[in-house]
């Protein structure tokens, strides 16, 4: 019995002693792997909440930006302050050139046409008693409204001596007031708006002649400073679009052949290894970096314009050159070897197995390549502000060699606006629509490869 | 084949680029201030809407001190027609001008700035003179008959009267033409009022009130205004310099310093009660009137009553107008072609 018992016991304390030793090893590596995967969670949990925070502030602020308030109102186009000549028609024997002076001194006769009065006058039929203050009833609508009502008579002069319903932008302190985006209990003193024109503002408004109205101002219209409710994207949006077309012109051409040369026909050697290295460093360089190459080579040497999307898309070509070339070669990279030697085997030549079987393949990652290569560069700032692409430009660009700003820094200049209490909002509008094209550029990506791609 | 057409179309699109310099600017290229920047915007953007015949001037921003180097770029154009100041153009400038065959430069004066103090509206009050900004941003301040390291850290050590907050002053960086103003109009003035800085010489007087401490209570900012008021949301107990019309706008958040005693408005910086204004300026450059269409029709465009005059849109905008007699003199100055030295 004495032997029996003691003989399986020391094997017995022996292997509790192991059986201990490995459950608490495996406790902790289990311990170790809960607290792994807890960090990874947090991790990710904590970077979603951030994304979130930024939309949820973003959209926030932004969002109202979009209803913009509104004077809803009749205006008589008065002929006792309308007093213009009958538009010129062009004459027996007048050359284009001189009718087109008498158009513009025409147009200079109706811009100085006192617009401001029609549109005191059209609100004053709703508030009587503010007959006796003309210049304080000219605060309710942004100052940039009379040329819309000279535009009209320009396209219609007919209109003269009309009346018609319009829609006009109140300002932008109007537009403070009435969303309460700036203290509506301060003193008059700290206000922008004296009391007489907040009253009438919140009259107008309760009445429903001043309504939030979704307001297509921001698409339509480029920035203004003389009416800043008027401000809108258009202009930078135009911009945008020049330079991104220039990328895909320039920089998908050029960095796809490049690609295609250093992944199918180029010698490997310390030459190519080299040529290697570099368009790895280029990916890295910081984007202002082009800024200044642009600004001294294609402004201060070639002597092309100051703040044209052409230089801008120059610049950014530059810049999207290495994301395209390293993004097509590792696609051209993961297709499988076969298909080229069953190409090749069937007598095409190395052209033909490129051209008829290998990039037809490479496709959808080489758009890819290129469309996350063109997001990032409409999202790209530094570098334009370097060419002076962030002036104040009040016009939308007829060409891409016209001066215009682009999206990201019509962002910035809107962040520095004097009017904090209007801009802010109208910032955060303006990110959105930024955010918003990025994300569909990147969902057509996405949709691009899903529907190209090829399993093997 | 394929890589053929891929790199002839890059060329064709490289070729057409280069074409560019071939073509003429036909709207005007402004740059400079940001201080003039808001007002030259308006203008920029009623001239555009006035002339229908010609393109909206567009307007950059990058500093007084920004805009003269790339209008002393030369001539041509891609370089800048008018460039923005809040101060008078320097001799060494002309000189640089001059180098590069700038050598028509037509100084005109369009109005007037103040600048003012102003701290967050939550905090307290302040009535300054520019004695006590010069003791809460010297380096060195006169104790007991010699010079000593700044030993103020609370606007109440400087001054009873004063609110007990941290010194925090923010001012415009060098390349703001609102630096030389607020040093020759505030720091400079409030310095040689001392009686220790009178006994001493002109360099031991130069080094005295040039030279601002280092010890983080002075920051200087190189951006515009908005990154001033953005400072001051950050630290509380700030005082930062803002241009007139700035501070106009956002009247809910600043409150205004008294310099003297007087508070800075449209009325007492016209009438010169109040100290710290400055003229402001735009230069046009000679060598582009006639070949840039529009610059001579912008230059007297903005001189008009109705654009910066009493009751305009630049008035409203927070400018201080011109006197009639000045703008008179002013306007026959441009038209006659009277350049800078």
């Amino acid at each position: 019995m004495d032997i029996q018992q003691a003989q399986p016991n020391p094997p017995a304390a022996a292997s509790d002693k192991r059986r201990v030793r490995v459950e608490k090893s495996l406790q902790r590596r289990h311990r170790a792997e809960r607290r792994f995967r807890f960090i990874g969670m947090s991790a990710v949990v904590f970077g979603l909440g951030m994304v979130a925070l930024l939309f949820i502030s973003i959209l926030a602020k932004g969002l109202p930006a979009f209803w913009q308030a509104t004077v809803v109102t009749e205006v008589y186009f008065d002929p006792e302050i309308i007093r213009v000549d009958p538009r010129p028609v062009a004459q027996p024997g007048e050359s284009p050139a001189q009718l087109r002076e008498r158009e513009m001194a025409w147009q200079t006769q109706v811009t100085m046409v006192n617009w401001n009065r029609i549109l005191e006058d059209s609100l004053i039929a709703h508030l009587p008693e503010a007959a006796s203050a003309r210049p304080r009833v000219r605060q309710l609508v942004t100052s940039g409204e009379r040329f819309k009502l000279r535009d009209m008579v320009v396209e219609n002069p007919g209109l003269i001596g009309q009346r018609a319903q319009l829609k006009l932008l109140a300002d932008a302190n109007v537009d403070v007031w009435l969303k309460g985006n700036i203290d509506r209990s301060l003193p008059d003193a700290q206000q922008q708006l004296p009391p007489e024109v907040r009253a009438w503002a919140d009259q107008l408004y309760e009445r429903g002649v001043i309504q939030m109205r979704f307001s297509t101002t921001l698409f339509v219209n480029p920035d203004s400073r003389g009416s800043l409710a008027s401000a809108g994207l258009a202009g930078a949006f135009v911009g945008s679009l020049y330079m991104m077309l220039i990328v895909i012109l320039l920089a998908v051409p050029v960095g796809v052949a490049s690609a295609v040369y250093l992944e199918e026909f180029a010698p490997r050697n310390r030459f190519t290894d080299l040529i290697e290295v570099n368009i790895n460093n280029l990916a890295a360089v910081p984007s202002i970096i082009f800024g200044l190459l642009g600004a001294a080579v294609f402004i201060n040497w070639f002597g092309m314009p100051l703040s044209a999307p052409i230089v801008g898309g120059l610049v950014l070509s530059l810049m999207t050159l290495p994301t395209v070339i390293i993004a097509t070669r590792s696609t051209l990279k993961a297709i499988p070897p076969s298909i080229r030697q069953a190409a090749l085997g069937i007598g095409a030549s190395k052209v033909q197995t490129i051209l008829h079987h290998v990039l037809p393949l490479a496709l959808p990652g080489i758009l890819t390549g290129a469309i996350i290569g063109v997001a990032q560069a409409i999202g790209e700032t530094a570098p334009l502000l370097l060419i002076g692409m962030s002036a104040f430009v009040a016009a939308i660009p007829g060409t891409p060699f016209d001066q215009s700003t682009a999206l990201p820094v019509q962002i910035y200049l809107w962040q520095g606006n004097e009017l904090r209490n209007f801009f802010e909002a109208r910032t955060s509008a303006a990110i959105i629509v930024l955010l918003a094209l990025m994300l569909s550029l990147n969902a057509f990506a996405i949709w691009l490869r899903k529907r190209f791609e090829k399993r093997w | 084949m394929f890589k053929k057409s891929l790199i002839a179309t890059a060329l064709v699109a490289v070729g057409a680029s280069f074409a560019a310099p071939a073509m003429a600017r036909d709207n005007l290229q402004i740059a400079g201030s940001s201080t003039v920047l808001p007002f030259a915007s308006i203008v920029a953007e009623e001239f555009g809407n006035a002339f229908p015949q010609f393109k909206t001037p567009v307007v950059g921003s990058g500093g007084t001190g920004g805009g003269l180097r790339q209008f002393c770029q030369g001539v041509g154009a891609n370089t800048i027609d008018i460039a923005n100041a809040s101060r008078a153009i320097r001799s060494a400038e002309v000189e640089s001008c001059k180098k590069a065959g700038v050598n028509k430069i037509h100084e005109v004066q369009f109005g007037y700035d103040g600048i003012v103090f102003a701290s967050r509206a939550d905090k307290g009050s302040f009535a300054l003179t520019p004695r006590h900004v010069f003791l809460a941003a010297a380096a060195e301040v006169p104790q007991g008959g010699k010079f000593v390291a700044n030993p103020y850290t609370r606007w109440a050590q400087i001054d009873k009267a004063l609110p007990d907050q941290e010194i925090v002053l923010v001012i415009p960086a060098s390349n703001h033409g609102t630096r030389e103003v607020f040093e020759e109009k505030v720091t400079h003035a409030g310095c040689n009022a001392l009686d220790e800085v009178k006994a001493l010489d002109a360099d031991g007087k130069k080094k005295a009130c040039n030279t601002l401490r280092q010890d983080g209570r002075i920051i200087e900012i190189a951006g515009d205004y908005t990154e001033t008021l953005a400072r001051l949301q950050a630290q509380a107990d700030a005082v930062g310099v803002f241009g007139l019309s700035f501070y106009d706008q956002n009247r809910d958040r600043l409150k205004v310093a008294t310099v003297d005693g007087v508070t800075p408005s449209l009325q007492t910086i016209a009438s010169g009660v109040y100290p710290v204004s400055r003229p402001l300026y735009f230069y046009v450059k000679g060598e582009h009137i006639g070949v840039i269409p529009g610059l001579k029709e912008f230059a007297e465009f903005f001189l008009t009553e109705q654009i910066s005059g009493a009751g305009s849109a630049l008035e409203s905008a927070g400018l201080i107008p011109l006197g009639d007699s000045e703008r008179a003199k002013i306007v026959a100055d441009l038209r006659a072609g009277k350049t800078v030295q």
